[in-house]
């Protein structure tokens, strides 16, 4: 049995006198990846600001012990002529060597001549690929991963899931991640929380992403693209 | 003996610069630079205040900034969006009203800065400070940092950041309360904003920027101390063209 790495228990979040998140609860156990979905405004980026502590929430929120969480935001919110490199980014995490940031550049793709390079004028798909490098470096035990809304593949052959797979295989991450893309999902979670205020469905892909749930998580017009891709317009 | 006064007062100016420089590389980026200059405003009452009472001026302005930090810091923590018009009525309001309480002998001072009245006590203390705001900046400059790109990412950390950000504008009041002293309460916030305006114009990376910051500051500190000297004018104004004439160099320099 796989150790589990975080428990939230009937969670439920308020902003501003408004229910965003309630009756939320699953597991994540070490080594699965367990992807969110739900429709825009489920509340799942709330979900996962309350999971890193940046909200105020009732139930429980569960880590294990000494648990090291590497975050990968959506986007930064920076300028473009912030005075910040990639190397600087790194440094501000920790006292990694130069080595282990070319590792973790590496794992991403990139050569050592990003080093230099200033944050604010990469382009989404690398800092995107920064982000997710930054997270990872130090080892973290859990990689929180929180989708751009607007897909972000970084070359033509190789989307982000393919990178984070492959991460996965390399340095034994457990994945946290918010997708909007369903055909991902069923591709590479092993759990699934659908969520839209409250829990629609939990469990594997398999069992979960069934034309049920998903007509009751996005409303009736959205077929699961896998399947139906062909049929619809 | 005014010789060694003057050199005293260049010393003086050169570190609380400094200071200052380094502490402003931080509130450019974290896109507060008229917070600096707000809170200078609210220096006034407390230096008339402790006119009244015959303690030190500086001594009240800190008192008076440390009240209106509480402020700041409560407000950027509790909401997401930076209440600016409020910093802006609550701070104009003690400007007005530190103008109306300030004896009439001693407000030109207390506005624009008088540096030919400094003691030896008083600047060696003004040095240690100063540097201590260095180190202590120093030492939480890398979560701030943080802090100021993502406050997701610092909590993702466990990371303190409130903590560090009400450390952070302790000293900036400290060195606002520091500053008034030279360049008055109403152009320090410039002291703190333009040398890192100014390094942010020609740095690629932190450490530069960080470096230019510090070096800008001393320059137009010390720079502005000499020109007040030299035609006999308020240290305050002086201090702030300086600064303006390297941000406008930085800024030419930026473009080509």
């Amino acid at each position: 049995m796989n150790q589990t790495l975080l428990k939230v228990e009937n969670l439920e979040i308020e902003l501003n006198n408004q229910v965003i998140v309630k009756n939320v609860s699953f597991e994540l156990k070490k080594n699965e990846t367990l992807a969110i979905i739900g429709p825009n405004g489920a509340g799942k980026t709330t979900l996962f600001r309350a999971l890193l502590g940046l909200v105020a929430y009732k139930g429980t929120i569960t880590w294990e012990k000494g648990v090291k969480i590497g975050y990968v935001p959506q986007k930064l919110d920076i300028n473009r002529d912030l005075p910040l490199t990639v190397r600087e980014f790194f440094t501000l995490k920790g006292n990694y060597s130069l080595a282990e940031i070319k590792q973790v550049l590496d794992y991403v793709g990139f050569g050592q001549n990003i080093l230099k390079t200033k944050i604010g004028v990469l382009s989404g798909g690398e800092l995107q690929r920064i982000l997710i490098s930054w997270g990872i470096i130090g080892n973290p035990d859990v990689l929180l991963f929180d989708e751009p809304t607007s897909g972000v593949d970084i070359s033509a052959e190789q989307t982000i899931y393919s990178l984070l797979y492959s991460l996965q295989k390399k340095i034994g991450l457990t994945i946290l991640l918010i997708s909007h893309e369903l055909e991902i999902v069923s591709k590479y979670a092993t759990e699934v929380v659908c969520l839209n205020k409250e829990t629609v469905c939990y469990g594997p892909p398999r069992s979960v992403l069934t034309s049920d749930h998903l007509n009751k998580l996005y409303g009736k017009d959205v077929a699961y693209y896998h399947h139906h891709h062909q049929k619809n317009k | 003996m005014i010789e060694t006064n003057f050199l005293i007062l260049i010393i003086v100016g050169a570190f609380v610069g400094a200071a200052a420089g380094f502490l402003g590389s931080f509130m450019v980026l974290k896109r507060m630079a008229l917070v600096g200059d707000a809170l200078s405003h609210v220096a006034l009452p407390g230096i008339a205040v402790a006119l009244m009472f015959n303690i030190s001026p500086i001594l009240g302005a800190f008192v008076a900034l440390f009240i209106a930090i509480i402020g700041v810091w409560y407000f950027e923590k509790t909401s997401h969006i930076y209440p600016e018009a409020l910093v802006g009525i609550f701070f104009t309001t003690s400007l007005a009203l530190g103008v109306l309480i300030t004896p009439e002998p001693d407000l030109l001072e207390a506005l624009f800065g008088n540096i030919e009245k400094v003691q030896l006590t008083e600047a060696v203390i003004a040095i240690i400070i100063s540097l201590l705001i260095i180190l202590l900046t120093k030492i939480i400059s890398k979560q701030l940092m943080l802090g100021i790109i993502s406050q997701e990412l610092t909590k993702s950390l466990k990371i303190p950041i409130n903590k560090i950000n009400f450390v952070y504008l302790l000293l900036v009041g400290t060195i606002v309360a520091l500053g008034v002293k030279f360049v008055g309460t109403l152009l320090t916030g410039a002291l703190v904003i333009i040398p890192a305006a100014s390094a942010k114009n020609l740095s690629s990376g932190l450490k530069s920027y960080y470096y230019l910051s510090i070096i800008f500051g001393i320059v137009s500190a010390v720079g502005g101390v000499f020109l007040a000297a030299l035609f006999h004018v308020p240290s305050g104004p002086m201090v702030i063209l300086a600064g303006i004439t390297i941000f406008v160099i930085s800024y030419l320099k930026k473009l080509t």
